[in-house]
């Protein structure tokens, strides 16, 4: 163990790591640059290659990126380079968490397919069902899954989050390590296994900011496809495939973007140190990460045309890269499950003196209510996504009739999760948008009580109105009515919502910073996704709308009023105190006014066509429908959303670097965390506040924390 | 007095946008199709329902926020705070109440509006669907008729009995409203009257894998007497005997409802690649597998394709066939031999079209 840990210290290995993700790159390139040519050449100019370039010119030059990047790699690595600041980046980038982690895994992949090959080739049996050819060798299908699950574990085993359990076995001591590891630079510690909760908050936010670009890319891919009737550049297997992944990507995106507020924030509302359990805490981020990259890898490995619902017995049937899909998705379900323990025993316990239920800041409230979902929702959409692939891999046979399965008890487990979840995006959002409003009001927040309150209200009518996504599938008609009631019942705390905060708009002195528009916006799509609701909620018209674009635009209104939106608010808001500097405004009000209108447009772009007779999750719609300009427009409008993402990204880099400094509390704002210096100290504050008062009350003088004496941290740990 | 000043000009301000949403905004942007069904009567009332709710509550909302917004924003130079206003507790009861009612009111108008499309008619006529991927097919037991477009007579209740032999499919024509998914290894069912003569599409509706988007079907419906003449010209048995292999062998190609075997959903025969190789050309070519060896596709080659499809698998495809055509052949071979006493081989026909595509 001791020499394991010694040799991942040494320069040979950094060296190994380096050549390995210069061959990678090299490899990349090399297969993208082959790509290209047959796709520019053979597909779009019609001409045939010239038999030279096929069978020289591109071997040689794939072998030669290869060769040149391994070597790059090597010599960065061996620290050939230390003098410049991109070696210096590359030697240490090639030593952090993710380059162990990914190592790990491939390793651990490529042993595990070796071992049930093996076993499978002693026992005799053959490949049946799907296949995949890896370098000329056949794979059977369980003979992927068990390798992407061993891969699974050595990531976490090469990312370092296991090690301090793995070193409790053998008795060994390991006290909580804080700041960079030694002789590395500070941001090292944010590219590797770190227990502080503000440097896992980032970490989750830096991460789901990447997925999402990675799922908008997918989305602006097919939206151009859409725009004009007849495929035009991708094909159909291609279609279904970025579809399904922007689904489920967007999804990942989304789930760590609540982790990055809720880890980030949580704590510091609250006025604790740190999350109850801080190694569970990166546990929780670091699985999440080998599962995004299965659920990519699912693209590579035949593409999966299943949606991200996956129903059955589709999924069945879907090519191979379904499988690696619905692992990635299982495994998602451990980052959930415990990350939603730490908030709720957080907050169950870590308050500061004084802070009462109804004196936390509201967005505790919507946090602790998503991860109430989260903690006891996730085990059944596990347990579905765990009998599908036991049904491919194994033959056990849950879902598929011809064997005497039930396809709707699928639909049931997955949705007894997944209705839930869309209030896990959305309750921190909400949280966000009751959070701010006050702020930049001046004003305190109108019913604090109902709003905490409603959260648990839709929490928990969530639990009871998932078959709502079953009218069509062949339900009772006694369960269709009796969903149908259930469901009507959300629009009523939602209503409390939107009643309050327009309540709290009322009389308020408002001022404009990009938060504040960032949370009017907020407030205007969501409201979009709310009136757009109860028409899917009565059975009779949901017979009309279900499974076409109405049932899209409500989705993505609902997602970006409740999420994105507030998720963008709360990275202004929260810049400065995470890098003590201030953005932009100029590219924050740009952004906020390029994105607005486009979703707008977008949105009710697809409810109408939807109205109209567009069916979800087609590749190519019927001219004879006369939506063209409708669907140009939708494109458009998401290509505009896309660039003031990027204006987002743009503004956050630079100003990290350029901007002055931020003031201590540039909102004026009442909560604990602006009361400390910027970025907040590593113990967050150094003397326990005791709150005294209520949290939003703007218009009078009263108190709602009192800070503690400032006294000399101890010295040592 | 001031106070009130307010909420009258957001009354009417609100009144004003509700209507102007509703006939000038969602009006156009929000268009159902053409009715042509019984069941869109109370399916589109309840429409129009929920319309006049969304415009009342995007205006509600919307110009609430925007007034507040032009009228409550922080004049400059003024640093103080908003009034110190916590909230009230009867505002918080009524606007949980009346929604309360409200959501109760929409859900008892479901209610009744879905018993009446469940409701049982009188004299159905019943038709059975199949979808498979990616084809409808259509059978009239009462008729024993079979069909690849589903052609209904105007006004006749009809009771649609539907199977799915693979996987989750759904039956939508936007124009009759109502739509339910086939679930496989059980029957679904769906009632519709046609009220409008005229030509519609199929579509289905729930993601079936690769072709879903082109998982479509005519819908015809037309005056009773153009029912019964269809009736008649498709109750009339295919004359076997007088067919040319060839004509055969297209006749196998063909949809499932017009007595084939739906090859024709994922083989092309213009040389454009659906879900397998096309057959144009096929004949006599030289096939590359995906383990890199090669065969001429001759009669032999052929016949072992469809009997056993994942045993040779073309290079650049994903094997993807149903794998009991040897069965569905010999039981169509029996019933031939049995009802006209003729002796067929259905490759052989079909490798007789096959060829006859490279002339």
């Amino acid at each position: 163990m001791q020499s394991l840990v010694k040799f991942f210290r040494s320069r040979l290995y950094d060296a190994l790591a380096g050549a390995f993700f210069g061959a990678l790159v090299g490899l990349t390139i090399a297969l993208s640059t082959r790509y290209l040519h047959d796709l520019i050449l053979i597909d779009w100019l019609g001409a045939a290659a010239p038999p030279i370039a096929t069978e020289f010119v591109l071997p040689a030059l794939g072998f030669l990126l290869v060769a040149g990047h391994a070597f790059i790699g090597f010599a960065t690595g061996f620290g050939g380079f230390m003098g410049t600041r991109i070696g210096r980046f590359l030697y240490y980038g090639s030593a952090t968490g993710y380059v162990r982690g990914f190592l790990g895994q491939v390793v651990f992949t490529l042993l595990g397919i070796g071992f049930l090959e093996s076993i499978r080739a002693l026992l005799g049996m053959t490949a049946d069902g799907s296949t995949f050819n890896l370098f000329g060798t056949v794979i059977s299908e369980p003979g992927f899954v068990f390798g992407a699950l061993v891969g699974v574990i050595g990531f976490l085993l090469g990312s370092g989050v296991l090690t301090d359990w793995l070193l409790w076995i053998t008795g060994a001591q390991t006290p909580l390590r804080h700041g960079a590891p030694p002789g590395k630079p500070e941001w090292f510690r944010y590219l590797n296994v770190d227990v502080n909760h503000k440097v896992i908050g980032i970490q989750y936010g830096y991460t789901s900011l990447l997925v999402l670009l990675a799922g908008g890319l997918f989305a602006i891919i097919f939206r151009i496809e859409l725009a004009q009737p007849g495929m035009q550049w991708l094909t159909n297997a291609q279609y279904n495939t970025l579809f399904s992944a922007h689904g489920i990507v967007m999804i990942a995106s989304i789930l760590l973007g609540v982790g990055a507020m809720s880890n980030y924030l949580v704590p510091l509302m609250i006025g604790a140190a740190d999350m109850a359990f801080p190694r569970l805490n990166a546990f929780s981020y670091w699985v999440g990460v080998p599962s995004v990259t299965l659920i990519l890898a699912g693209m590579a490995v035949g593409g999966w045309d299943t949606g991200w619902v996956a129903y059955a017995p589709l999924s069945l049937r879907a090519p191979l890269g379904v499988q690696l899909f619905l692992m990635g998705f299982w495994i998602n379900g451990f980052s959930s499950i415990a990350s939603a323990i730490n908030i709720i025993v957080t907050t169950m316990v870590m308050r500061a003196r004084g802070m009462s239920w109804f004196r936390m800041p509201i967005f505790v409230w919507g946090a602790i209510a998503a991860s109430l979902i989260q903690f006891t929702a996730t085990q059944t959409v596990g347990v579905a996504l765990m009998m599908s692939i036991a049904e491919r891999a194994i033959g056990l046979n849950f879902f598929d009739p011809s064997g005497g399965g039930n396809p709707l008890l699928y639909q049931h487990l997955f949705w007894f999760y997944s209705h839930p979840v869309v209030y896990v995006f959305v309750l921190p959002g909400l949280g966000v948008i009751s959070e701010l409003l006050p702020v930049f009001t001046r004003k305190p927040l109108f019913g604090y009580k109902w709003i905490a309150l409603s959260s648990l209200g839709i929490a928990l009518v969530g639990f009871l109105v998932w078959a709502h996504h079953m009218f069509t599938a062949g339900m009772g008609d006694s369960l269709r009515t009796l969903f149908m009631i259930t469901t009507m019942f959300v629009a009523v705390p939602t209503g409390v919502k939107f009643f309050s905060w327009v309540a709290t708009l009322w009389e308020g002195k408002m001022t404009f910073e990009t938060p504040m528009l960032f949370v009017l916006g907020a407030i205007s799509v969501f409201l979009i996704g709310g009136i757009s609701g109860p028409i899917l909620g009565t059975v009779p018209t949901d017979l009309h709308l279900h499974d076409s674009y109405w049932v899209v635009g409500h989705f993505h209104a609902t997602m970006f009023g409740g999420f994105v939106f507030p998720f963008f608010a709360a990275l202004y808001y929260w810049y400065p105190k995470i890098t003590g500097r201030m953005y932009k405004e100029s590219l924050g009000k740009l952004h906020f006014w390029l994105m607005t209108p486009g979703f707008w447009v977008m949105s009710f772009g697809q409810m109408s066509i939807g109205i109209w007779g567009m069916r979800r999750r087609i590749a190519d719609y019927d001219p004879a429908l006369g939506i063209e300009a409708a669907q140009v427009l939708i494109t458009v409008a998401g290509l505009v959303i896309g660039w003031s993402i990027l204006i987002m990204l743009y503004n956050f880099v630079v100003s990290a670097r350029t901007q002055e400094k931020a003031v201590r509390n540039p909102w004026r704002s009442r909560s604990p965390e602006w009361q400390i210096p910027s970025p907040a100290p590593e113990f967050n504050y150094d003397v326990p506040f005791v709150v005294v008062g209520d949290p939003y009350d703007y218009g009078i003088e009263a108190e709602y924390i009192r800070m503690g004496q400032a006294q000399p941290v101890p010295a040592g740990d | 007095m001031q106070k009130y000043k307010h909420f009258i000009i957001v009354t009417v301000l609100v009144l004003l946008t509700t209507v102007v949403l509703k006939y000038v905004v969602f009006g156009p942007m929000f268009r159902l199709p053409p009715a042509a069904s019984a069941e869109s009567a109370p399916i589109d009332a309840l429409f129009e329902g929920h319309f006049w709710v969304i415009s009342f509550l995007f205006a509600l909302i919307m110009v609430l926020m925007l007034y507040a917004i032009v009228v409550f924003r922080r004049k400059s130079g003024d640093e103080t705070d908003g009034p110190h206003v916590h909230g009230n507790t009867t505002l918080e009861i009524v606007w949980t109440i009346v929604p309360v009612f409200v959501v109760i009111g929409f859900a008892v108008w479901g209610m009744v509006a879905l018993g009446q499309l469940l409701q049982e008619k009188d004299d159905e006529m019943v038709v059975v669907v199949t979808g498979k991927q990616w084809e409808w097919s259509f059978a009239y037991p009462e008729q024993g008729v079979k069909a690849a477009q589903l052609v209904l007579p105007v006004n006749q209740p009809i009771l649609l009995e539907m199977y799915s032999p693979d996987v989750l499919h759904s039956f939508w024509v936007p124009e009759f409203r109502v739509k339910q998914d086939l679930v496989p290894g059980r029957p679904t069912f769906l009632r519709i009257t046609p009220t409008e003569i005229g030509n519609y599409k199929l579509l289905c509706a729930e993601i079936c894998g690769m072709e879903h988007a082109n998982m479509v079907a005519d819908v015809r419906v037309v005056d009773n007497a153009t029912f019964l003449a269809w009736m008649e010209e498709r109750s009339q048995r295919i004359d076997y005997a007088a067919l040319t292999p060839v004509e055969r062998g297209a006749l196998w190609y063909g949809p499932e409802g017009d007595g084939g075997f739906g090859c024709n959903s994922c083989h092309s025969l213009d040389g454009s690649v659906i879900v397998g190789p096309s057959w144009l050309g096929l004949y006599g070519s030289t096939r590359v597998f995906d383990n890199g060896t090669t065969a001429v596709a001759d009669d032999e080659y052929i016949r072992n394709s469809i009997f056993y499809p994942g045993q040779q698998v073309v290079q650049g495809f994903v094997n993807q066939m149903p794998n009991n055509y040897e069965e569905l052949f010999a039981a169509q071979e029996a019933d031939i031999l049995l009802n006209d006493g003729l002796e067929i081989d259905i490759v052989a026909d079909l490798i007789a079209f096959i060829r006859s595509l490279n002339e």
